[in-house]
């Protein structure tokens, strides 16, 4: 039983469709070893942005406050998407890379372990 | 003239005589919520009235009590007592109390009157319409204690437009629409039981104390004279749980399931009370794992092994509660650190002295995970860029606290990421007690409101934060948020202490 309603067959109105965020798909982003943000960050993404568009303006947005954001060698970070291994090249889009609504991004840059090594 | 009723006929005219048979209605026409929960009544007549009161008498202990209060809050005022308190620091938690607990109040009035109508026993109807007023007069009194402050500290001027608005507040604001949407009897075992049995005890006790500590004698007496009816409503949290597991086995699982729901989402409500008490009393009582483990553990544990007869167990998830003791109040104010510039009270740094009772207090997590944080937090303050995190946190589908609880089990460093996938959607947990309660009821969890998903719907007005804040949540720009250092309310103390 979906819910413990009085109302036979009820049905609960999906509130967070895709459709609701024009065009858009939320991806939340999330940098590990990295706490001085609390939690990751909701982005609201057309599908069709590119994966070094990603890189260039959505993750400054989201994570350059960091020390640590201006030393990350891009050529070594370790993606993860909806808790599988992602190998991206620059030029594939998120929806070619199997982004969809409410994906999960995180990633790991070795050797940046966040603030004096401390994971914050 | 009419002998005087004795007490106990008294009693019985006016609780159990007040009900009747049904002579031409069917019965389970008038009480159309009493079945579809799943429990099994077989006489109602079993339950044993928790707070033997009169309405008369009632009516009078309360009228007492209540010209005791408004004595009290007369005096703090003519006195100009908001001068007492230890630090302008402080009243801040007093903010978060007005706009995230006072309106809890209102909602346990509405919900208790709604039950008080739907129960087929008597003896509970009446119960419940007692602790209705109650609420309702928790609601009152709250706000008069707190009108006081409204003239002097910024941030309390539109307190319940903000419930049911604001980011934080959609945190207490789900947890009891989520109560008040179910059953009567979930209702009971959520609220009553679970809540006022077991967990608001560590609001009502150890920060009281702390409003004492820190020189708040209004919060103080409102606290003391709401805490007489918490020992009453406790009873009726008692009496239901025994009442439904002594009526039929078949209730059993249910009420272990809404005890295993509501004691995990308890526990993600109370980390904003754990912060209250970790960071934002200037003077300290206790730490949170202190009073956690009086107020829950020790309390808790001999109530559990109470029930064990039942066939009831403590509320799972137990150990991860009870490591979570020590990272829980460090979790929660990070996060409104990180959010302070969207906060509708201040924030800040701890001094270091507070640090180092934290250290000293959480001996095995706060040098570890926490210290840091504060460290370059401090940092980064020095260099004139005090840290407010840009952009939007990511949200729990189930308890909508933002995603910073981490692994309690291996890795307290590590944000728990859950998530779960219903009719080709995915939806994001913090953990795995809020996964288990969205995957019992996804229809119900599905519809939350999410005030990120929400504010990027365009739901939340504004083009920008600055005009949602200010137009959507009607907060005073620059003066409600924003950190505590330079904010117009320490200016002002600094100015009426002579110190500035």
């Amino acid at each position: 039983m979906p819910v413990h309603a009085i109302t036979p067959d009820y049905r609960g109105e999906v509130r967070d469709a895709q459709a609701r965020f024009g065009g858009n798909i939320l991806v939340y982003i999330g940098w590990d070893e990295h706490l001085l943000f609390c939690s990751a960050k909701t982005f609201p993404l057309p599908s069709a942005m590119t994966f070094a568009e990603l890189k260039a303006n959505v993750l400054p947005q989201g994570f350059a406050q960091h020390p640590d954001f201006a030393h990350i060698n891009w050529d070594t970070v370790q993606w993860q998407l909806n808790g599988r291994t992602l190998q991206a090249q620059d030029d594939q889009t998120l929806a070619e890379l199997g982004f969809d609504h409410k994906s999960l991004l995180r990633f790991k840059t070795p050797g940046l372990n966040g603030w004096r090594g401390t994971g914050v | 003239m009419a002998a005087k009723l004795n007490l106990k006929d008294k009693y019985r005219l006016l609780t159990r005589d007040l009900d009747w048979e049904f002579s031409y209605q069917n019965r389970q026409d008038a009480f159309p919520y009493e079945e579809f929960e799943g429990i099994k009544i077989t006489d109602w007549s079993k339950w044993e009235d928790p707070f033997r009161l009169t309405m008369d008498a009632y009516w009078k202990y309360q009228a007492e009590k209540e010209k005791k209060l408004y004595a009290i809050f007369d005096a703090f005022a003519q006195n100009n007592a908001q001068m007492n308190v230890s630090d302008p620091r402080y009243l801040n938690a007093i903010k978060i109390f007005l706009t995230g607990v006072t309106p809890l109040e209102y909602q346990a009035y509405q919900g208790f009157a709604h039950v008080g109508r739907q129960f087929g026993g008597i003896g509970a109807r009446i119960a419940c319409q007692m602790q209705s007023i109650d609420e309702l007069r928790h609601v009152q009194t709250q706000i008069h204690a707190m009108s006081h402050y409204n003239k002097f500290f910024d941030g309390f001027q539109d307190w319940s437009h903000m419930h049911d608005r604001v980011w934080y507040l959609s945190v207490p604001k789900s947890f009891f629409e989520d109560a008040r949407s179910a059953g009567p009897f979930e209702f009971l075992v959520a609220i009553s039981f679970s809540f006022e049995y077991v967990l608001t005890n560590l609001l009502f006790v150890p920060f009281m104390s702390g409003a004492a500590y820190n020189g708040d004698m209004a919060t103080v007496t409102f606290g003391f004279s709401a805490q007489s009816d918490e020992a009453r409503h406790m009873t009726l949290g008692l009496e239901i749980i025994k009442f439904l597991l002594e009526q039929h086995e078949d209730n059993v699982p249910i009420v272990q399931k809404w005890i295993d729901k509501w004691f995990w989402r308890g526990t993600r409500l109370l980390a904003i009370v754990a912060m209250m008490m970790d960071y934002m009393l200037p003077n300290k009582v206790m730490s949170w794992q202190e009073a956690w483990e009086v107020y829950f553990e020790e309390a808790g544990g001999a109530l559990f092994k109470d029930l064990a007869r039942y066939g009831i167990r403590a509320p799972k998830y137990a150990e991860v509660i009870e490591k979570e003791k020590e990272h829980i109040s460090h979790q929660a104010w990070w996060i409104f650190y990180n959010f302070g510039h969207a906060a509708g009270f201040h924030t800040w740094i701890p001094t270091d002295e507070e640090l180092d009772w934290l250290s000293e207090k959480y001996p095995d997590t706060f040098d570890k995970y926490y210290r840091p944080r504060w460290e370059l937090a401090k940092q980064m303050a020095a260099e004139g860029k005090r840290f407010y995190s840009s952009g939007l946190p990511q949200l729990c589908q189930v308890c909508q606290v933002p995603m910073g609880f981490t692994e309690m089990a291996d890795d307290p460093g590590q944000i728990s990421y859950r998530s779960a996938e219903y009719q080709g959607e995915r939806y994001h947990m913090c953990s795995d007690g809020c996964r288990d309660i969205f995957l019992d009821e996804p229809e119900k969890f599905v519809q939350a409101w999410l005030p990120v998903h929400q504010i990027l719907q365009g739901n939340c007005g504004g083009s920008d934060l600055e005009e949602m804040l200010r137009d959507y949540y009607r907060m005073n720009v620059g003066a409600d948020n924003m950190d505590m250092v330079g904010s117009p309310d320490e200016t002002r103390w600094q100015k009426w202490k002579g110190a500035a």
